[in-house]
């Protein structure tokens, strides 16, 4: 006991001992502390204090211009205009209202606009520099900048203004900008700048992170009032990168005109090389407003449009691809061998399987078909029979391969990947097993199967030319031309593609196609095209006996769309082109004539001369042509 | 009846250990957190939002914790101890499968309720272990290789997660705490004064190996070194934050601008105002006199842990107090000295003021232990 007592005694002495010397330790650090609070705070206080306060440094950020955007002739699709801007800095204005008062002799103002400015400004911290007028001139910039001394607070800054000078035309594909949202927000210190844009869609978002370049900084010396005493350093700002798009302005304008009053949506390729041409959606609106203030009112009147304005219809508007599907199934059958050229079926105008009656478009049926009338004159009894035979997934995989089911990649935001259904998928989605009724209805473009104006123009341009071609939307970073490579060949036979080729062109050039109206009559510029009219609703048994009902008899959104894919010319593809119009009707009717414009007018790189259209139609077409709100009008012959 | 007097019995127990609370640590503790919500209040332009209330929210909460710890009979700490340990190396190494990483370390753990970061638990873990560890083993054996080994190895296995993490500062204030109480258990100096000259050895191989194939630490961590080397050379980059934080210091001068006056803090010229850099505002807005203050609050603490320790009569109890005590200085000594430009910067928060969940719950539950080995232990 005595030991163990001692032994405690001992340890516990040692203890002691320690921590004193932890303790003298500890003692001699917190004096180098205190000693080193008291250099910072008296001896060097003066030099310090002098840094913070007399001569304050303060380190601005300069916010770069934004990347412009060309077409591909080089003209401005989207640039930024200088403009002149006042901003209030509450912490340096005192008593903000006065100043603001003040400030509305130079800059007229109402007390509402006051009111409302005043609530933005104290939304903000108070160094927080805050627009309190942009677009103001120079002359106003002048006065305030002569009357700086009564207006504390108060800068004129020079800022910069999104211009779409095409307005319209582009809006959904060049996009627009706009502040970022919270979620937007990521490590770019820019984006802490109070009237910094960001892109919100199209292009301007999906090249968002090249377009807005860097942000500079200049280091400024300013007294306690903010006054500028002198710069110390300025690292400029680095402009965003520009682009040149592959589209064309003036095809584009022309596309935009003849879609005016519809929903529709078209696209134009060059198929050599998959360069988007032109990308339109219909309806529209002007982009310029958004940049600056748009009414609440005309926003509203926009985003409750029943033909909703806003969506980007050729990247993201969803359509059964109707009877443009059939190339694909046809494709599918050669390919597994299970039809040739000259295989036929008889179409007495519907087709029974064990459960139901189809119907093709022909009530009284086509009679014999074979593979270049079942395309020509788009029988669907055929492609009943050629279903059954070939089965879902081939059909499937060949979609795919033509790009139908396939997310296109291009610099924009929430590009639809359409849809090609199979078996599995139907089972995972609807716990439904896959009857013979889903291929059949597939096989003619109808039921689960998807698909955009964009990827039907990719099909076109695939089945045109035997490649695997993808779409192209940049030409040019900062004027250095991109590396293009070759597409890879499509591996389908040549035999198999010159059959579905035959039958497309027989479908424009064939006195009994569905788009024999809408043929040219140019022998150098042939097109070769497929028509399509997706239905969106099941017609009843009752209204076959009646008489089925027309379009103009049925509420809009139950109309059926009309569709027409076409490349051209014939003999060496070069151009493709895509039309939907939304619940439009027919596609020989309404989206044909609309596709053969468009490709006409790309082809001719003008308003194709009169004499290439075939006599019949002539007046009618210049009656259209010159119906047209273009904004260069000229060309149009008499 | 016979419950009754039970009841009263183990009431009036309760009421005696809670009287045997220093009740002087809590207000100290006290006043450090009031001035924390104060700094925190003025960083945020005076306002409570975003951080001051959710401060007094976690202070609020600490308490509890606190004392929670502190009636737990400290034995139960006692045989606990290499459980902590473990887990709480458990925890940093589940960090780096489920943790999200801030500014390039992997550092938060999201345990679906509040986010932790690991490593602060594992502070207390070295510090619970070593002193269990020190409070059995023989006094002869303590300063024999064997024995010396081991709880190196206990220090440099986790001090080696953290910096794999990476975060360097933590890691070398971990094998710092653990030296202590290396030291507090009596190992012959000889080792430390070795262990000194070893270090200054490996610094220099580390600096040399700067740009080779073979370099040892991160870039960035080479690059703070030259920030603290030479804080002018890139004032907007890494210099930035010692710059600043040295104006706004000494603009604070001997009085300080006043509250919620202090350009520099409500200026935005300060990144991490709120956490690290904390104490630039109070220094700017309160001044020379209040930083000293400050110090001494802290000191004081020290102080009186170290009287708690060597008035116990268990060893454990002496060496984990002064062990938590030891490691408390250095987290405050180092912010500041961090803050004040006399070492690179290196993270560490400022104890009970820094804004910080993770933190905040491991002071107050080291002061926790701290209260447990005063109220538990055989006293002179």
């Amino acid at each position: 006991m005595y030991t163990l007592r001692s032994e405690f005694r001992m340890a516990h002495s040692k203890l002691s001992r320690r921590t004193m010397l932890l303790g003298l330790g500890q003692a001699a650090v917190l004096g180098a502390l205190g000693a080193r609070l008291i250099y910072l705070q008296v001896t060097e206080s003066e030099k310090l204090s002098d840094l913070s306060d007399r001569n304050r440094l303060d380190l601005r950020p300069i916010t770069p211009w934004r990347g412009i955007i060309l077409d591909r002739n080089g003209s401005e699709l989207a640039f930024n205009k200088k403009i002149y801007k006042i901003t209030v800095t509450r912490r340096e204005a005192g008593d903000v209202a006065a100043i603001l008062r003040r400030l509305s002799g130079i800059v007229p103002m109402t007390e509402s606009e006051i009111g409302e400015r005043l609530q933005e400004i104290f939304d903000h911290r108070e160094h927080i520099p805050v627009v309190v007028a942009d677009e103001v001139n120079w002359e106003q910039v002048a006065a305030v900048s002569a009357n700086a001394p009564a207006l504390p607070g108060i800068r004129a800054d020079v800022g910069s203004q999104r211009i779409y000078p095409f307005g319209s035309d582009f809006a959904h594909l060049v996009g627009i900008i706009g502040r970022g949202s919270r979620e937007d927000l990521g490590d770019d210190p820019l984006l802490e700048l109070p009237d910094f844009r960001i892109g919100k869609n199209g292009i301007e978002k999906g090249l968002d992170s090249f377009l807005r370049g860097r942000a500079g900084s200049e280091t400024l010396e300013v007294d306690a009032h903010g006054r500028t005493l002198r710069e110390i350093e300025n690292i400029p700002a680095r402009t965003g990168r520009s682009f040149r798009l592959t589209v064309d302005n003036s095809l584009q304008n022309f596309v935009m005109a003849r879609l005016d009053g519809l929903a529709a949506s078209a696209v134009i390729m060059d198929v050599t090389n998959g360069d988007l041409l032109a990308v339109a959606s219909s309806p529209t609106f002007d982009p310029n407003k958004f940049v600056s203030r748009i009414s609440q009112e005309e926003f509203d009147r926009l985003n409750q449009d029943e033909l909703a304005p806003f969506f980007n219809r050729p990247t993201r508007g969803l359509y059964p691809p109707g009877s443009t599907f059939k190339m694909i199934s046809a494709l599918a059958a050669l390919e597994a061998g299970l039809i040739d050229a000259d295989s036929e079926f008889f179409c007495a105008g519907t087709f029974e399987t064990s459960t139901r009656t189809f119907h093709c478009w022909k009530s009284n049926g086509h009679g014999v078909v074979r593979l270049t009338k079942s395309l020509s004159e788009s029988c669907d009894v055929y492609y009943y029979n050629l279903a059954q035979l070939v089965g879902i997934e081939k059909i499937s995989e060949m979609a795919r391969r033509l790009g139908i089911g396939v997310r296109p990649v291009l610099p924009m935001p929430s590009i639809a990947a359409g849809r090609v259904p199979t078996k599995e998928w139907k089972v995972e989605q609807f716990n439904d097993p896959w009857v013979i009724g889903d291929s059949l209805n597939s096989s003619i473009g109808q039921g689960f199967v998807a698909s955009t104006a964009l990827q039907l123009t990719i099909m076109t341009a695939r089945l045109a030319t035997g490649r695997s071609v993808r779409p192209n939307l940049v030409l040019a970073i900062d004027e250095q031309n991109r590396p293009r490579s070759d597409f890879p060949d499509l591996e389908i036979s040549d035999s198999s593609m010159e059959l579905v080729r035959n039958g497309m062109f027989e479908a424009v050039n064939s006195a009994a196609g569905t788009a024999y109206s809408s043929r040219t009559a140019d022998e150098a510029f042939l097109i070769s095209g497929k028509t399509g009219t997706s239905q969106i609703r099941n017609i009843t048994a009752q209204e076959r006996l009646t008489g089925r009902k027309t379009n103009e008899e049925l509420p809009r959104r139950l109309r059926d769309h009309s569709l027409f894919c076409c490349y051209g010319p014939s003999h060496e593809p070069r151009l493709a082109a895509t039309v939907i119009v939304e619940h439009g009707g027919s596609g020989s009717q309404v989206a044909a004539p609309i596709a053969r414009d468009l490709i006409m007018r790309a082809h001719y790189g003008r308003i194709p001369p009169l004499k290439v259209y075939p006599a019949e139609f002539r007046d009618q077409i210049r009656e259209t042509l010159i119906r047209l709100r273009l904004r260069d009008p000229a060309g149009i012959s008499s | 009846m016979n419950t009754d007097a039970e009841f009263g019995a183990s009431l009036h127990g309760f009421l005696q250990n809670l009287s045997r609370i220093n009740w002087v640590l809590i207000a100290l503790i006290t006043a450090l957190l009031s001035i924390g919500v104060l700094a925190l209040y003025s960083v945020s332009g005076g306002s409570f939002t975003p951080w001051a209330s959710q401060q007094l929210l976690r202070a609020g909460l600490g308490f509890l914790l606190l004392f929670a710890v502190a009636l737990t009979p400290v034995r139960v700490w006692r045989e606990l101890s290499p459980f902590i340990y473990l887990a709480a190396c458990a925890l940093v190494v589940a960090g780096f499968f489920f943790g999200t990483s801030a500014k390039g370390a992997q550092r938060w753990v999201d345990l679906g309720f509040v986010s932790l970061q690991p490593s602060e638990f594992l502070k207390l873990g070295v510090v619970v272990l070593l002193a269990r560890y020190y409070s059995t083993l023989p006094r002869d054996k303590v300063s024999r290789p064997l024995w010396v080994a081991w709880p190196a190895a206990l220090i440099l296995a986790p001090a080696a997660l953290v910096a794999a993490q990476p975060d360097l500062g933590t890691s070398l204030l971990i094998a710092a705490s653990g030296a202590i109480m290396m030291f507090l258990g009596g190992v012959h100096l000889l080792y430390f004064i070795a262990t000194a000259l070893l270090l200054a050895g490996a610094a220099s191989v580390a600096i040399l190996s700067r740009g080779t194939s073979w370099q040892i630490f991160q870039d960035y961590q080479y690059s703070r070194l030259d920030t603290f080397l030479n804080p002018d050379q890139d004032p907007f980059g890494g210099g930035y934050h010692i710059t600043q934080s040295k104006i706004a210091i000494g603009s604070g001068g001997l009085n300080g601008r006043g509250f919620l006056q202090g350009s520099q803090s409500q200026m935005n010229f300060l990144p991490e105002k709120h956490t690290d850099f904390v104490f630039t505002t109070l220094a700017e807005e309160f001044g020379l006199i209040w930083c000293l203050i400050l110090l001494a609050f802290y000191f004081l603490i020290v102080v009186i842990c170290a009287v708690i320790a060597l008035r116990s009569l268990n060893r454990f109890c002496s060496l984990l107090v002064l062990g938590l005590g030891g490691t408390f200085f250095l987290y405050f000594s180092t912010n500041i000295a961090m803050v004040t430009g006399l070492i690179p910067v290196v993270g560490v928060p400022l104890p009970f003021i820094s804004y910080g969940g993770s933190s905040l719950m491991v002071l107050m539950i080291a002061f926790g232990l701290i209260q447990s080995a005063q109220i538990y232990a055989q006293r002179r």
